[in-house]
């Protein structure tokens, strides 16, 4: 469990995270979404007790991180932005250290090493200098720093950034098998792992907390949904006939593709009134299609006002 | 086991894992050998002691020690693992004083390696061997001294390079802090109560009385002070830095 209550981190004049409370529960993914220097990284840092907080406080598993940071820190698996780590170490001796520090002893530490090198397909690549493993192995090790001791709480900054897109779907399959009995949080600006591994999304814009949804309330925001798209030969006749609906609102037209998008008045479902019509008028529709919502879209409409370039 | 032991032992390693700890060492061991036999003039004096051995000490160390407390921090902060170590179970004081004493302990071998002189003088005739042990010991506090200096200056900068010219400038301080070189610059701003507690920080002094084979307990827990010192401004200047 995490819990942060008025979080706020000041680099003089600049505010970088302003009060900022949310809570997440074992079971959450929580996605942390936002432009590049919303204030994502220095949040995550402040949970993981790298940096203080200037105001507010921040509890992992009931520890006050500051009061308690060495219990904070038992409880909790970080993975900090670019996945560091020393560099002339193996992956084994690194590991090996991490689990020492951590306190891991005997039979456990050898389970969970041989779990997390397992899980993370190091097998390969263990008496190899990390300086010398490609981008993939170096996030791997990262990755299996943060969860060698079975963390209740896990802290991943950008977990598949630089990840090609075998990789990601890897990672992304990790993190979904961790997620139930765990708190997860990830940070990200790929809009596409939030529906991938998140059941639920904050975004973050100029150091404010803007939106914390489920992914689906989010796309809900969106003017797509429930809107509804059709790709036919015949586009004016299409786009005459649909102006017969009373439930539509607008109805636009894809420049390049001439895709028609029917916009419904709020509230109202319009995709029986859209296929009855053009069956109706016999046009020949190639594709028909229910809009659930564009997160992309309600990304920029939530963050926009809000972008700055920001401290790191 | 204890954080503090196996962040030290991590370290240790990580010196002798790539060849900069070779490099060091043989350095260090040639100029310890050349400053002996020619500056020293070790056979012409006809003394079968290491003085002109342990006279050189200071010298070496002012540009040795820093080299090898560049690292220290300002590697942590460029490759963002600082990152990582400071959000394991591990305290502060612990990580400083881990980093800390591996590095000393790497000094002190690379000292150690230096016992061939030892034999070579007790071969050649009858020296006074608590002289050297208290010499080799005033030795190892001095390198620590400078050794915390350069921790805390090696966590203020992201450059190895500023880390290391920010260390030579003020050990150098350090070192001649009891001659007319820099007591005359306090001297002409500062009342003479400062101008004599400058002079008392001077490490050349300090350890001079060590090596002449006299172990006064206020040369011993100056030394230990000053590395008291430095090691905590070392945890504040982290704790300013990390951000950034």
């Amino acid at each position: 469990m995490i819990e942060t209550s008025f979080l706020t981190k000041r680099y003089g004049t600049l505010t970088a995270v302003e009060r900022i409370s949310f809570r997440v529960e074992s079971g959450q993914v929580l996605g942390f979404l936002g432009p590049n220097g919303a204030g994502k990284s220095t949040t995550m840092k402040m949970i993981a007790g790298f940096l203080a907080p200037t105001e507010g406080r921040v509890t992992v598993c009931g520890f006050d991180v500051e009061e308690r940071p060495i219990d904070a820190k038992r409880a909790l698996g970080y993975l900090p932005e670019g996945a560091p780590s020393y560099g002339e170490m193996t992956p084994r001796s690194f590991l090996e250290f991490v689990a020492g520090i951590r306190g891991l002893e005997g039979e456990y530490k050898r389970r969970r090493l041989d779990d997390v090198i397992g899980r993370l397909q190091l097998e390969g690549v263990l008496e190899q200098s990390i300086e010398t493993l490609s981008k993939g192995f170096k996030r791997r090790v990262g990755l299996a720093q943060a969860i060698l001791h079975d963390p209740p709480v896990l802290i991943l900054d950008e977990p598949t950034d630089g990840l090609d897109p075998n990789q990601k779907h890897e990672v992304r399959g990790l993190i979904n098998a961790m997620a139930k009995d765990k708190v997860i949080v990830i940070s990200t600006h790929i809009l596409e792992e939030v529906h991938a591994v998140c059941n639920r999304a904050i975004i973050i814009a100029g150091g404010k907390l803007l939106a914390d949804a489920t992914p689906a309330e989010l796309e809900a925001r969106s003017r797509y949904h429930l809107a509804v798209s059709l790709t036919t030969t015949e586009t004016a006749a299409a786009h005459t006939a649909l102006q017969g609906i009373a439930d539509i609102e607008s109805i636009e037209v894809d420049p390049q593709d001439h895709r028609l998008t029917a916009f419904p008045k709020k509230g109202r479902p319009i995709l029986t009134a859209v296929a009855d019509t053009v069956k109706a008028r016999d046009i020949p529709v190639s594709e028909l299609q229910l809009e659930t919502g564009r997160l992309d879209e309600v990304f920029r409409t939530i963050t926009q006002p809000h972008s700055r370039e920001a401290h790191p | 086991m204890n954080p503090t032991l196996i962040l030290f032992q991590r370290e240790l390693r990580s010196y002798f894992a790539t060849p900069v700890a070779y490099v060091f060492i043989v350095i260090f061991l040639l100029l310890a050998g050349s400053f002996t036999f020619y500056l020293g003039s070790f056979y012409e004096r006809g003394q079968a002691d290491l003085e002109p051995f342990f006279h050189f000490h200071p010298w070496l160390y002012l540009f040795l020690v820093p080299a090898v407390a560049m690292r220290l921090w300002a590697d942590e902060r460029k490759s963002g693992t600082i990152e990582l170590l400071l959000t394991l179970p591990i305290t502060m004081w612990q990580a400083v004083f881990a980093k800390f004493l591996a590095a000393w302990c790497f000094i002190a071998i690379a000292l150690g390696l230096t016992f061939p002189l030892w034999i070579t003088v007790n071969y050649l005739g009858d020296p006074d061997n608590g002289v050297i042990v208290t010499s080799y010991l005033g030795s190892l506090l001095m390198a620590g001294a400078f050794l915390a200096i350069g921790a805390c200056l090696s966590a203020a900068s992201r450059s190895q390079v500023v880390a290391f010219i920010l260390a030579v400038v003020v050990c150098f301080l350090f070192l001649l802090a009891g001659f007319p070189l820099v007591l005359d610059v306090f001297r002409a701003v500062s009342p003479q109560g400062l101008v004599d507690a400058i002079s008392g920080l001077s490490f050349l002094t300090h350890y001079n009385a060590i090596s002449n084979g006299v172990i006064d307990l206020r040369d011993l827990v100056y030394f230990i002070l000053t590395i008291g010192f430095w090691l905590y401004a070392n945890a504040v200047v982290i704790d300013l830095k990390k951000a950034e």
